[in-house]
């Protein structure tokens, strides 16, 4: 047995994982046409490479990723391209985007694929480039591009291959490992060569699933490679996530803000595997994806195979989806899903469930009463964060308490939404948070960019300002020197313009001296006149008064007025005569 | 069909649930005060829980909240029944009303209702009181062991008749073990600690019935360990340290942990959740810090017992202890000292 590290936190929610696994895996008929956004993963978007009217066929490449952290998008199916034009996209932020429209034309006939019977054979990079070239991206519900995760240049000891699919409800990645198990192990061993044959290949599973772990068994068996393992880890959401499966699997910690990569592991989903396997075995890319259809609203839940591309609505229709009886359309799981809009939006490769529970099963939330800090969110985070305090923090805005209260480490699993007992969308705080705290760090950047043109466009016109009083001076010079050598030739005096200048100069400094302290007596005279008015006033005051009590203080102010006085003149006994200035010049 | 935010499901818990657990929770300690002491506590959390309702609801009114959805999570009526049961039984009516109009307005609305409070409403009634009527405060009931022969405890009537006519309570009054032991040290030959298994009569077993429904709530995860093992470790080590053998000296563990309000005070008052603090690491700091303020009071101060005030003194440390407590989270070296700094 191989030791498992424990995860701080997690929860044990319902399953609900039987009712999606009592049909065998299913396909579906072609629908009327098929909807492919360019942006089906992390990343940049695709650029589309057809045009409407083009007729393609399955697998033809429709639109080129731009660089390395994009993916290609291939037609799921021969036909027409009737449409390239912005279309309800499965996003958490229910906007529409840019997508390429195709219309079956029924025949379904494959573009040329090329296949490859020995990869061994052949450089990894061109391997990579496989991949890459079949559009392969995270399945497991991140959509990260398979192949920029596969390029890396850290040493890699570990390769994780996640079949632990710990969310409730979904069964895809169950499904597959049933039905496909050795393509997986073969996927491993492939993924195994590209990343320079790390020592151990570890097939994880949550053991509620006995039968994909004895497939999967089965299959490292039949494959015979030493360093394949399936290894079972407790069920415990949320264990599937990438940095908790490393410290289930290696009891260490992916340090904030790297990759496993880090650490010598790389972490990829079964589906991937299998994905990646078929790209570079038969070249083929990613055009269909095992979809879980579950929920009480649906009359039939199972797991089917969808090309990608597939309208939702199409796929509710054939599972009987039935919307009075539903609390929510959710694409992904229970826990991390994302609720869908607009049905029209496509299956995509990301869609690794379509969740329609029933009111009774997914009652919605209450009013969110007071948060009482009762802490059963800071049990359950498995990043050990104070979520009580996030949502302090966040509510009161302070950016500063939720940067080191590690916000940016949230997983945002919705482990403590599901414990709290105030019913508090905490999730629904923190994603808020991080999106004011980014959009507040961009605007601060254009902010900075803003001062730094501003402070460089002030420097430019000093300097140019700078540039023409020397190209003015320079070129008075040149003329005082002109007019010299001419007066020296015509009269042979030396440089009289020299001379009146510098007494000029002299006579304007002697003037500027003679101002200011003409300026200063006269301010130390109305200073004066002030003073000796007030002393005036108040000894008026004085002789007025008849309230004895009030004669202390007044004398005081009359004692003050006087010093004011004395201190005045005294300041313009000091000062120079005028007399005394001129002479002094003149001398 | 709403727009909803992840996550789409929500576990079984409900605020309101953990408030009626705490509620069950305070039975077997309610069950031996009435043993011992008779019904005059039943009467203070009735009193209490009265007006606290109608304080809450006048309160939630006034500053323009659903009046039955906040009163629905029954906080006011744990304040009330946790404020009632640490009352000495056949006060004056006026005594759990003040207490617990002080506790609900005062200490929680004026803060901002629920969640927001710093101090536990429930110490600061109480607090309120033995500062304002210390005569009425220090006068408890004599236990059912001391009782003179022929003498039984006090009938539910004859107890509206002190509560209402206010009429002495003559021979049945007397000191607590630890004003007792408080102004002897030496507590020998006292019937209040003859009379006793380990601590004083009948306040071990109120203590003990406390401990019980501690655990209870232990058990459900209404709370965790640290705050209650933290403050009762820190009360016995002290203790020990002073202690210099049999009635004398300061006192033994047994005796400190098992008189007063210890065990209330450990797993009712100190695990409050809204006024206590975040980390593990912050709790077992919070309730030691209690347990020590608890000692000192109790030994060195003017006051006999020190439950309250150890707990609003902590309740005021709360927000420094959690700045300085951040635990580690993934993926980071090791917690920061002083959230806002950089070091």
């Amino acid at each position: 047995m191989r030791k498992l590290w424990n995860i701080p936190g997690g929860i044990h929610p319902p399953e609900h994982k039987v009712q999606s696994l009592g049909q065998p895996l299913a396909s579906l008929p072609l629908p009327e046409e098929l909807v492919l956004p360019v942006s089906q993963h992390l990343g940049n978007p695709a650029q589309p490479v057809v045009e409407v009217g083009d007729t393609v066929l399955r697998g033809q490449l429709v639109a080129e990723g731009r660089d390395s952290i994009s993916a290609n998008v291939h037609a799921s199916t021969s036909g027409t391209i009737v449409a390239i034009e912005d279309r309800p996209l499965p996003h958490p932020s229910g906007l529409d985007g840019l997508c390429i429209v195709l219309k079956p034309d029924g025949q379904d006939q494959w573009a040329q694929l090329e296949a490859c019977e020995d990869y061994r054979q052949e450089d990894r990079r061109a391997l990579l480039e496989r991949i890459q070239a079949a559009g392969v991206a995270g399945l497991g519900g991140a959509g990260f591009p398979t192949a920029a995760k596969l390029r890396t240049d850290q040493e890699i000891r570990t390769l994780i291959i996640n079949g632990t699919e710990c969310e409730p409800y979904i069964t895809a990645d169950d499904m597959l490992m049933r039905e496909q198990p050795d393509e997986i192990v073969q996927g491993a061993l492939l993924l195994s060569y590209i990343l320079g044959e790390p020592g151990e290949v570890l097939v994880v599973i949550e053991d509620n699933k006995p039968e994909a772990i004895a497939a999967m068994r089965d299959a490292v068996v039949r494959a015979a490679d030493a360093r394949l393992e399936v290894v079972v880890i407790p069920t415990k959401y949320p264990s599937g996530g990438e940095k908790q499966l490393v410290q289930i699997l290696t009891g260490q910690e992916v340090p904030s803000g790297k990759l496993p990569a880090h650490l010598g592991i790389v972490c990829q989903n079964v589906g991937t595997v299998v994905a990646a396997y078929r790209a570079v075995r038969y070249g083929e890319p990613l055009i269909e994806r095992i979809t879980t259809v579950t929920g009480e609203a649906f009359a039939s839940q199972r797991n089917v195979r969808v090309r990608l591309g597939t309208p939702m609505a199409f796929l509710l229709k054939q599972h009987g989806y039935d919307p009075a009886r539903a609390a929510s359309l959710v694409m992904g799981g229970p826990m991390m899903g994302f609720a869908i809009l607009n049905p029209d939006a496509p299956v995509i490769k990301t869609t690794n469930c379509l969740l329609a529970p029933s009111r009774q099963e997914a009652p919605p939330p209450g009013p969110a009463q007071a948060c009482i800090r009762c802490g059963l969110c800071a049990e359950v985070c498995p990043a050990s964060l104070l979520p009580q305090q996030l949502y302090w923090h966040a509510r009161a805005q302070d950016e500063d308490k939720l940067q080191s209260h590690h916000l940016f480490d949230c997983i945002e699993c919705g482990a403590c939404a599901y414990v709290c007992p105030s019913q508090i969308p905490l999730v629904q705080f923190y994603r808020a948070a991080k999106g004011e705290i980014r959009r507040r760090n961009e605007d601060r950047q254009l902010a900075d960019r803003a001062r730094a043109r501003f402070d460089f466009r002030k420097q430019r016109i000093e300097e140019e300002k700078e540039a023409r009083r020397l190209a003015r001076e320079a070129a008075q010079a040149e003329a005082q020197a002109r007019a010299a050598a001419s007066a020296t030739i015509a009269t042979d005096r030396p440089k009289p313009e020299a001379a009146a200048r510098s007494a000029k100069l002299l006579a304007v400094a002697a003037k500027a001296q003679q101002n200011a302290a003409a300026n200063q007596r006269s301010r130390l005279e109305r200073n004066l006149l002030a003073a000796e008015a007030r002393l005036e006033k108040l000894q008026l005051r004085l002789k007025e008064i008849d309230d004895a009590s009030q004669e202390g203080p007044l004398l005081a102010r009359i004692k003050e007025a006087e010093l004011a006085c004395q201190a005045v003149r005294d300041k313009l006994a000091a000062l120079p005569s005028e007399e005394n200035e001129t002479s002094k010049e003149d001398s | 069909m709403a727009l909803l935010s992840s996550p789409h499901l929500r576990g079984p818990n409900s605020t309101a649930g953990i408030m009626q657990l705490v509620l069950l929770a305070t039975l077997p300690g309610f069950l031996a005060l009435t043993w011992f002491f008779g019904a005059g506590t039943f009467y203070n959390i009735l009193l209490a829980s009265v007006t606290a309702v109608t304080a809450e609801a006048l309160m939630l009114k006034l500053r323009r909240r659903p009046v039955a959805f906040y009163l629905k999570d029954y906080s006011a009526l744990v304040t009330a029944v946790l404020l009632g049961l640490a009352l000495p039984p056949y006060a004056p009516w006026w005594i759990p009303v003040v207490g617990a109009l002080s506790a609900i307005i005062i200490a929680k609305h004026l803060y901002g209702g629920l969640g927001y409070n710093p101090f536990n409403p429930a110490m600061v009634g109480y607090v309120v009181l033995l500062i304002s009527f210390p005569v009425e405060m220090t006068q408890w009931a004599t236990p059912l062991p001391l009782l003179p022969e022929g003498q039984s405890l006090l009938g539910p009537i004859t107890a509206l008749e002190h509560i209402f006519l206010e009429t002495p309570l003559d021979a049945h009054s007397g000191a607590t073990p630890l004003e007792r032991f408080y102004i002897n040290q030496i507590y020998q030959n006292e019937p209040l600690f003859t009379e006793a298994r380990w601590a004083g009569a009948g306040w071990e077993w109120v203590n003990i019935g406390f401990l019980v429904g501690g655990l209870f709530l232990l058990y459900k995860k209404v709370f965790t360990w640290h705050v209650p093992v933290s403050m009762l470790l820190s009360l016995g080590i002290l203790s020990l340290f002073f202690y210099e053998g049999t009635y004398a000296g300061g006192g033994s563990p047994v005796f400190h942990w098992l008189s007063g309000g210890i065990m209330l005070g450990a797993f009712f008052i100190a695990t409050d959740p809204v006024t206590s603090v975040a980390s593990r690491r912050g709790k077992l700091i919070f309730g030691a810090a209690i347990g020590i303020l608890v000692y000192v009071i109790r030994s060195w101060s003017n006051y006999p017992e020190g439950v309250a005030f150890a707990v609003l003194l902590m309740n005021f440390a709360a927000p420094f202890i959690d700045h300085y407590t951040v635990p580690r989270s993934y993926g980071h070296p090791k917690s920061r000292q002083g959230v806002g700094g950089k070091g």
